[in-house]
């Protein structure tokens, strides 16, 4: 009886949650104006890429502070095939594939000389390889000119289906679909895909292995696991994730430069993470929302704060976000290391974490 | 005769100027219960660490049921069958008994990414016989009842017990222990013993690291005694007790 | 030649400042077995408050010859910079001591964004140029030059370095510093106030950052606020090749990274026959910190450090 319940429970949510998340961009737009579908397009992107960096960093519980790379990866790999740059226009079924898998090579490559390393180490090496892609992306300019350097690659071909391309307004059923509004339906089923990739893989044979190695990799090792194989699995899946998306980003934006991959960009991603409760993958949604969602609030909130009430700019708005970014992070980690919807047992690690600190210290 | 399944010859394992090995040899037979004794630091765990791949000795021969397995990686020593538990307890310790054991079966299962992520028959069907198996030895080790705990919130017998379960999981013709019954109180370590019977009644062999010894005479068919990185006896149990060299070894010099 | 003498230089003098802030990370890597991400940051606020000090007293007239007017900028900075260092262990280490690896480094990184944020607050997002109160005298060593501003940076970081060195050996703070790194309870049980020791080391190190970013600013001759993130970074590197939590070897790999970079920079092109030029000179750091942590990740003078990489 209680069975049916829950399962008639479940439907009911599912289904409210499928019509609000259709509705989703007519409500915002014609309420908040279509500025604000365009945020929720990023919003989704970067969900992709959060859960992306989660099968790293949540499951695998290596850390990864260059993730941003495969991003930048995929979407230079659309770019280049999908733009006037080498006059090569091919499809996206194509480039986004081409450009996935190159970003997983490009996870394999880097992981396999860091699989020694834990922690802290991993951290800092991996931000170097991060910071090692974006000044070749800025550089080979010349003597051939692969990247275009700092100004990026310019008019990128907009996603086509069917003949359909994703860059115009469509009508259709007597509703006018922007092209952020299709955008938007293209990325929510592909997130949707990988948030039930994320979680099929959690749960399985290869997700138990990810969190034997994350708890403990001696006992992971003597258990049978190939250490090698599965970290540089998580280093691959994850970069696949981050490839994907970058493809997305690169026809959505029709302009890719190096800019747009820093390290701040690597920070946010893992942010979203911890923020959101790593490992978990609604609580890596809700991060990656909210990272999302609340700097552009602030973005819009601020400047006008300051000239009602104070009846002049005393902090550029970009730099009040940014100050309590970094504040976030420092309070959080302080108040609630665990995230914000955490997973029973991660809020267990790190409660035995705090006690192991109290004991010792 | 008996059938030899594990022998290793001219063991040499060193960290920086401690020679914590010196040409260890011993060989293990099929179906009986090996025990390895020494006084602290004598090198038992560090052999251990050989035997089971997370140490790579330095020089010598190691041969396991007619593979070698000399300096060879801990998951390939555990696919070819030997298993093992710690010391110091190495549970996975936020995940529930159950999924400690279905993480042993890893090594016996080949579901990949990809068969996660499409659910395809095979891999539901595999995933089921992990869970059937994994349930199977946690009532063989009589746990059952702390199946969904966690790990870390098991009593420390039980803890012991789900260790060897997971071990147990890997299908090993081997089993290696090391002090399973450290910290355990008589009736505990009663228990333990009745199970380790019953596992080497099921036909696997087991290497038995302990210190109390009055266990290890009643338990094993067979006994090595380590000091200072030697072995410097081997036999039953009423010989190895007998043993002016190992009664030198733990009672020390003048009492010799 | 002259090139190569001209790159050892150049290398000598980016090195000594490598190795002053090298020294920071790896006194606090020592002591607490964990990375101040923050570090760079000290660096940075110690440029700027130097300029901000040369400038202020310049803009009032006071009229003083230029190398008293940086005493006095850098004789501010560097108190400011142990204050920073102390308030950096407090919020963002010492509440999360013990705890997961992953709290502290978020904490650090969200204060190193705070910091900067902060900096542009008060300095702006624009290069900062030095005030131009110090002679650059060029002097010419076989065919090499180098300006009497750097010759006097290489002096100071030796000085300084040695000075440390001879602080940690003979007295009792370094006395206890050294007992702290070794076994952080031990020396609590042995009387030593382990929090103190760590606050010091704290405190000790953001001096070296405050008198590092001095030397970085009047090099450049400018200032910027996100400059401590690259330099951090390749100091680290230098702790790193050397050993992290050797002080010796933080000396030595800055010293050695700084004239890797400045030889690479000068022959990459011709290496590479010209395909990659000296835009690249930043990623030398990153290779030499893959393949040291790769091949020998204890460093060059560490001992067994595999554990804890």
């Amino acid at each position: 009886m209680s069975m049916t319940l829950d399962t008639n429970k479940k439907i009911g949510i599912f289904l409210v949650c499928a019509i609000i998340l259709a509705v989703l961009p007519f409500a915002v737009g014609s309420v908040l104006g279509n500025a604000w579908v365009r945020i929720i397009d990023f919003a989704l992107l970067y969900v992709m890429l959060a859960l992306g960096l989660n099968i790293v960093v949540g499951f695998a519980g290596l850390l990864d502070l260059g993730f941003i790379a495969f991003y930048a990866v995929g979407a230079y790999a659309y770019a280049l095939l999908s733009s006037p740059h080498f006059s090569i226009h091919l499809p996206f079924y194509i480039t986004i594939p081409l450009g996935a898998l190159f970003a997983a090579f490009f996870g394999v490559l880097l992981g396999t000389p860091v699989l020694r390393l834990k922690g802290d180490y991993l951290a800092i090496v991996t931000l170097g390889f991060g910071e090692i892609i974006r000044i070749f992306m800025n550089n080979l300019n010349a003597p051939v000119n692969i990247t275009n350097g700092p100004q990026g690659i310019n008019l990128i071909d907009p996603i086509k289906v069917g003949g359909v391309s994703l860059g115009s307004t469509i009508e259709f059923a007597g509703l006018s679909f922007r092209s952020v509004y299709l955008y938007y339906y293209l990325f929510l089923v592909l997130t949707v895909g990988v948030v039930i990739m994320a979680s099929r893989l959690q749960h399985s044979r290869i997700g138990r292995a990810w969190v034997a190695l994350r708890e403990d990799d001696i006992a992971a090792a003597a258990m049978g696991i190939n250490i090698r194989n599965i970290k540089l699995l998580a280093f691959g899946l994850g970069a696949l994730s981050g490839g994907v998306a970058g493809g997305l980003f690169s026809s959505f934006q029709g302009f890719v430069s190096p800019e747009s991959f820093g390290l701040l960009e690597s920070i946010m991603i893992l942010a979203m993470i911890v923020l959101g409760g790593m490992g978990h993958i609604p609580g890596v949604i809700l991060g990656a929302v909210m990272l999302t969602i609340v700097p552009e609030v602030l973005r819009s909130v601020i400047g006008p704060l300051q000239m009602n009430t104070l009846g002049r700019m005393v902090i550029d708005p970009e730099n009040a976000r940014m100050l309590l970014f970094g504040l976030a992070l420092v309070v959080m980690m302080l108040v609630r290391p665990e995230g914000m919807w955490p997973s029973k047992r991660r809020k267990a690690e790190f409660r035995h974490a705090k006690e192991n600190a109290a004991q010792k210290g | 005769m008996a059938d030899v399944l594990l022998q290793i010859e001219g063991i040499h394992k060193r960290f920086g100027g401690l020679h914590a090995l010196n040409s260890v040899g011993l060989t293990i037979n099929k179906g009986e219960i090996y025990g390895l004794i020494g006084p602290n630091g004598a090198g038992k765990t560090t052999l251990f660490n050989v035997l089971t791949g997370l140490y790579q000795p330095d020089e010598g021969t190691f041969t396991f049921n007619g593979t070698n397995l000399f300096r060879a990686k801990p998951h390939k020593v555990v696919e070819t069958g030997i298993a093992r538990t710690f010391q110091n307890i190495r549970l996975f310790a936020e995940m529930s008994a159950l999924e400690n054991v279905m993480v042993g079966r890893h090594i016996r299962t080949r579901a990949g990414a990809l068969g996660a992520v499409l659910r395809d028959p095979r891999t539901r069907a595999e995933e089921q016989a992990i869970r059937e198996k994994a349930w199977e030895l946690l009532d063989y080790v009589g746990i059952t009842d702390v199946a969904e705990e966690r790990a870390r919130n098991l009593s420390y017998g039980h803890q012991r017990r789900l260790e060897i379960a997971r071990a147990l999981a890997t299908d090993p013709l081997l089993l290696a222990l090391d002090e399973p019954a450290a910290g355990m109180n008589p009736r505990e370590t009663d228990d333990l013993k009745a199970l380790m019977s019953k596992i080497r009644d099921g036909g696997v062999t087991i290497l038995l690291i302990e210190h109390d010894v009055k266990l290890m005479m009643d338990l094993c068919d067979r006994i090595a005694v380590l000091d200072y990185g030697k072995k410097i006896a081997e036999g039953v149990p009423e010989v190895v007790r007998k043993d002016p060299k190992v009664i030198e070894a733990y009672l020390g010099a003048a009492h010799a | 030649m002259d090139t190569f003498l001209q790159q050892i230089l150049n290398g000598l003098v980016l090195g000594s400042i490598y190795a002053l802030i090298a020294l920071g990370y790896t006194m606090v890597y020592g002591i607490m077995g964990l990375i101040n991400f923050a570090h760079g940051e000290v660096v940075m606020v110690g440029a700027m408050v130097t300029i901000s000090v040369i400038s202020g007293l310049t803009h009032f007239g006071v009229n003083l010859p230029g190398p008293v007017l940086l005493l006095i900028g850098v004789a501010v900075a560097i108190p400011s910079c142990m204050l920073l260092g102390f308030v950096i262990e407090r919020v963002a280490y010492r509440p999360l001591r013990g705890a997961q690896r992953l709290a502290p480094l978020i904490t650090a990184i969200g204060l190193s964004i705070v910091l900067q944020q902060l900096a542009i607050l008060i300095w702006g997002r624009n290069y900062i140029p030095f005030p131009p109160v110090l002679d650059h005298d060029v002097v010419t060593i076989f065919g090499a030059s180098i300006t009497t501003l750097q010759i006097f940076i290489i002096v100071m970081c030796f000085a300084i370095m040695v000075g440390l060195l001879v602080m940690v050996e003979r007295t009792r703070l370094g006395r206890a510093m050294r007992a702290t790194s070794q076994n952080p309870s031990v020396a609590g049980l042995m009387g030593v106030n382990v929090n103190t020791i760590i606050s010091a080391t704290f405190v000790i190190g953001s001096a070296l950052g405050a008198i590092a970013g001095v030397m970085v600013a009047t090099n450049y001759d400018q200032a910027h606020y996100y400059m401590g993130f690259m330099i951090g970074l390749k100091a680290f590197t230098a702790a790193v090749l050397g050993g992290i939590g050797n002080l010796g070897g933080a000396v030595a790999g800055g010293i050695l990274l700084g004239i890797i970079e400045s030889l690479g920079a000068g022959y990459i092109g011709s290496l590479t026959g010209g395909f990659l030029g000296s835009n690249y000179q930043d990623i030398f750091a990153f290779m030499v910190l893959i393949l040291v942590l790769i091949f020998r990740p204890s460093g060059l003078l560490g001992e067994k450090m595999a554990d804890r990489a």
